[in-house]
């Protein structure tokens, strides 16, 4: 198929792989922060083409994982109202809460729809105008515009029956709490490409001025990844902390400035709960009080919801890249897919996922290096 | 069992107290819901071997018997409607056993107000179907439901057929070494039925696939008898047909992910809607486990049939990793093709 065949060409990854096994002299471990990468690189098997020096290690940027319980608790409880149409991205759905997930709200009569786009709530919202139009806005970076877009809208139009239920969080808060753990193990990262293309990649220019960390932005195809690896081992020996775009066909280090000023006109930056790690200062997004009429938590009275994740989950160390996934004494026993334990279990972009989904035949090739 | 999964941990999704969507979506739930609530109540041998049809000796004869219940949305699509769907569905069924369709019954689950000509329509297309399939609709039932509890209309057919002499297909007969054949394309219905509901924002030329099979079965079981076992992967896709008999047989499967076949197109509208087309339904192909020393031979004469001019035979029956499908992927690596639990999700970003 034009434009992906050519970013899955089986003989460029050859190349590339033996251009990474002719650089690398030592052991490396690189991280890749996004679930979509994360997806690819078990989809493909990218991790078993590498030499043994190079060790990956997958970040937190999985959207649907990092979305905290209590999120879900909240999404299930306004879901559950009858005057409510609850609007939300597929993966959401089966996101388990403390008690339900959002498929079994609609089994028992919630209106819940699955939607590829906020705009489709917005005129849902048009559209019934005695109901109540509720979008989940979940993601990082990448989906903070358009969710922005749907409650300006929203509010041009003086739709008064639409909100947003927003667990929006950012990519570089989070590097910089791992970078700041001092077990930390990552050398170098690949940075995500689509955050990029609406941030750019000036944020990571200073994280790696500051900690002396190399990153490439790279794109999700197999090829894109494996050129994004072969640019961060070059990097790493050659002792260089720079930041590389590899992305270069949708990443401009200005990234899209028209998206940024309608997310800005939206949204503010505020502290921030992840699912598996906890609370980190200044790493999402909130509605700026001028749109504090869409926002679903203060309509509904959800503000206080709260809930308590499985202590016995190791994802905060899977999601710093400490233990790989297959280390977890619970994986793939009482901790699956259908009834993850926790965050990286939860979405197919998660790592424990991922590596459940198609990786466990090799469960023990696939044990962190550094254990 | 510890206190963290008694009170914190979310519910396995077999154990619900409602039914979901996801029952019906050919994955794990759809098994557990049998398992857990029809196989134990209504147990007897000839279920026990959860074929898609139930093969019954009467008096010498073996029958093929089999029924599937129709709830398509929209009900007119490119390639097909409901009315032909519900014949093709039933005599597919009867032909993955190995038999020759000869009788269908069906059911009407009509809504209030649902018009007329588009009731006719359907009859109309489902005697044209039944006609061509050479069998013949002998009885039927109508029920109208009122308006708000039923969506427009539902259909079910049942039909019985004669299973050829000698023919003894079944999913537990795959074994280590056996090929596995796909008859054409994959995903083709699950695509061409997306792409007309509301609110996908694509056009496209796909057509669904749907076919009566039970030729393209009678030309391969006239080739050899080295068919182990044939299923129609319909809902949950050929990724779960092929789970469904990794587990029954208790073997593994490799397969070539190069070698199967799926359709430009259908391809490019998986990739924009987050999907895999390896669980994508089909209506009108069929994937065979056959002994490898007759591949060949059961795979030149597919492809001389209009409906499996696209067969290949796209991997490898194994005694490694028993119940676990893998592919092999262009890179040379292996990945798990699983079992879903329910519908496939778009993924977010």
């Amino acid at each position: 198929m034009k434009f992906l065949d050519e970013y899955r060409d089986p003989k460029l990854a050859q190349t590339l792989v033996a251009d990474i096994k002719r650089r690398v002299t030592r052991p490396w471990v690189l991280m890749e922060i996004c679930g979509g990468q994360t997806h690819t690189l078990m989809r493909y098997g990218i991790d078993s083409l590498l030499p043994s020096e190079v060790e990956l290690v997958h970040g937190p940027g999985c959207p649907v994982c990092v979305t905290p319980l209590e999120m879900v608790d909240k999404a299930v409880e306004i879901a559950s109202r009858p005057e409510v149409i609850f609007v939300s991205y597929g993966d959401m759905l089966r996101v388990p809460g403390s008690t339900r997930d959002l498929f079994q709200v609609k089994a028992a009569g919630g209106d819940v729809r699955i939607a590829y786009s906020p705009m489709e709530a917005v005129d849902l919202a048009r559209k019934n105008p005695d109901r109540q139009v509720v979008f989940f806005a979940v993601g990082f970076e990448t989906t903070a515009p358009a969710n922005a877009m749907s409650v300006w809208q929203a509010k041009r139009e003086g739709l008064a029956n639409f909100s947003i239920l927003v667990s929006h969080v950012l990519v570089p808060p989070a590097i910089r709490l791992l970078l700041e753990q001092p077990a930390n193990r990552v050398q170098g990262f690949i940075a995500p490409g689509h955050v990029c293309t609406v941030m750019g990649y000036s944020e990571y220019e200073e994280l790696a001025e500051r900690y002396q960390v190399p990153f490439v932005v790279a794109g999700f195809e197999p090829l894109d990844l494996l050129e994004g690896i072969r640019m961060l081992v070059a990097q790493l020996e050659e002792g260089r902390a720079e930041v590389e775009n590899q992305y270069v066909r949708s990443v401009t280090q200005i990234g899209n400035e028209v998206a940024r000023q309608r997310m800005f006109e939206v949204f503010e930056v505020a502290d921030r709960k992840w699912r598996g790690i906890g609370e980190i200062g200044q790493s999402g997004y909130r509605l700026r009080e001028e749109y504090a009429a869409y926002d679903a938590e203060r309509i509904f009275g959800v503000e206080t919801t709260t809930a308590e994740e499985p202590p016995e989950c190791i994802a905060a160390l899977v999601l710093q890249g400490l233990k790989k996934p297959v280390d977890c004494p619970v994986f793939g026993t009482r901790c699956t897919p259908d009834r993850p334990m926790g965050a990286p279990m939860v979405s197919s972009e998660g790592a424990c996922a991922a590596y459940y989904r198609y990786r466990r035949h090799e469960v023990g090739t696939l044990s962190a290096q550094g254990n | 069992m510890n206190s963290v999964l008694t009170i914190t941990c979310p519910l396995p999704l077999a154990v619900t107290d409602r039914v979901l969507l996801g029952h019906g979506s050919g994955g794990k739930l759809s098994a557990a819901l049998l398992s857990e609530v029809f196989l134990s109540v209504f147990q007897n041998p000839v279920l026990a071997r959860m074929e898609d049809q139930a093969v019954l000796d009467i008096g010498g004869v073996r029958l093929a018997f089999t029924t599937d219940s129709f709830v398509v949305k929209p009900l007119f699509f490119r390639g097909g409607d409901i009315g032909s769907l519900a014949v093709h569905g039933t005599v597919n069924d009867l032909a993955m056993g190995g038999a020759e369709p000869l009788f269908l019954s069906t059911g009407f689950i009509l809504e209030e107000g649902l018009e007329m000509e588009t009731l006719r329509r359907v009859a109309t297309s489902m005697a044209g179907a039944a006609k061509a399939a050479g069998v013949e609709i002998v009885t039927g039932d109508t029920k109208v439901v009122e308006k708000g509890s039923g969506d427009g209309l539902f259909i079910n057919t049942t039909g019985i057929g004669l299973v050829r002499e000698g023919a003894n297909l079944s999913a537990a007969n795959a074994r280590p070494g056996d090929r596995v054949i796909v008859s054409g394309t994959l995903g083709d219905h699950g695509i061409a039925i997306l792409s007309e509901r509301e609110g996908i924002g694509f056009d496209s030329q796909i057509q669904s696939d749907s076919a009566p099979l039970h030729t393209l079965v009678r030309t391969m079981l006239d080739t050899s008898s080295q068919i182990r076992c044939m299923r129609d992967p319909t809902r949950g896709g050929l990724a779960s047909s092929l789970n469904e008999i990794a587990a029954r047989a208790g073997v593994g499967m490799e397969l070539i992910e190069d070698e199967i076949p799926i359709r430009e197109e259908v391809r490019g509208a998986c990739e924009m809607l987050g999907l895999d087309p390896l669980y994508v339904a089909n209506e009108g192909k069929l994937v065979a486990i056959v002994a490898r020393e007759a591949a060949d031979q059961i795979l030149a004469a597919m492809l001389e049939h209009p409906l499996g001019r696209e067969a290949r035979i796209i991997g490898t029956v194994t005694a490694e990793h028993a119940g676990l499908v893998i592919a092999r992927t262009p890179f040379g690596t292996t990945r798990i093709v699983d079992m879903l639990a329910g519908d496939q999700l778009p993924r977010i970003c």
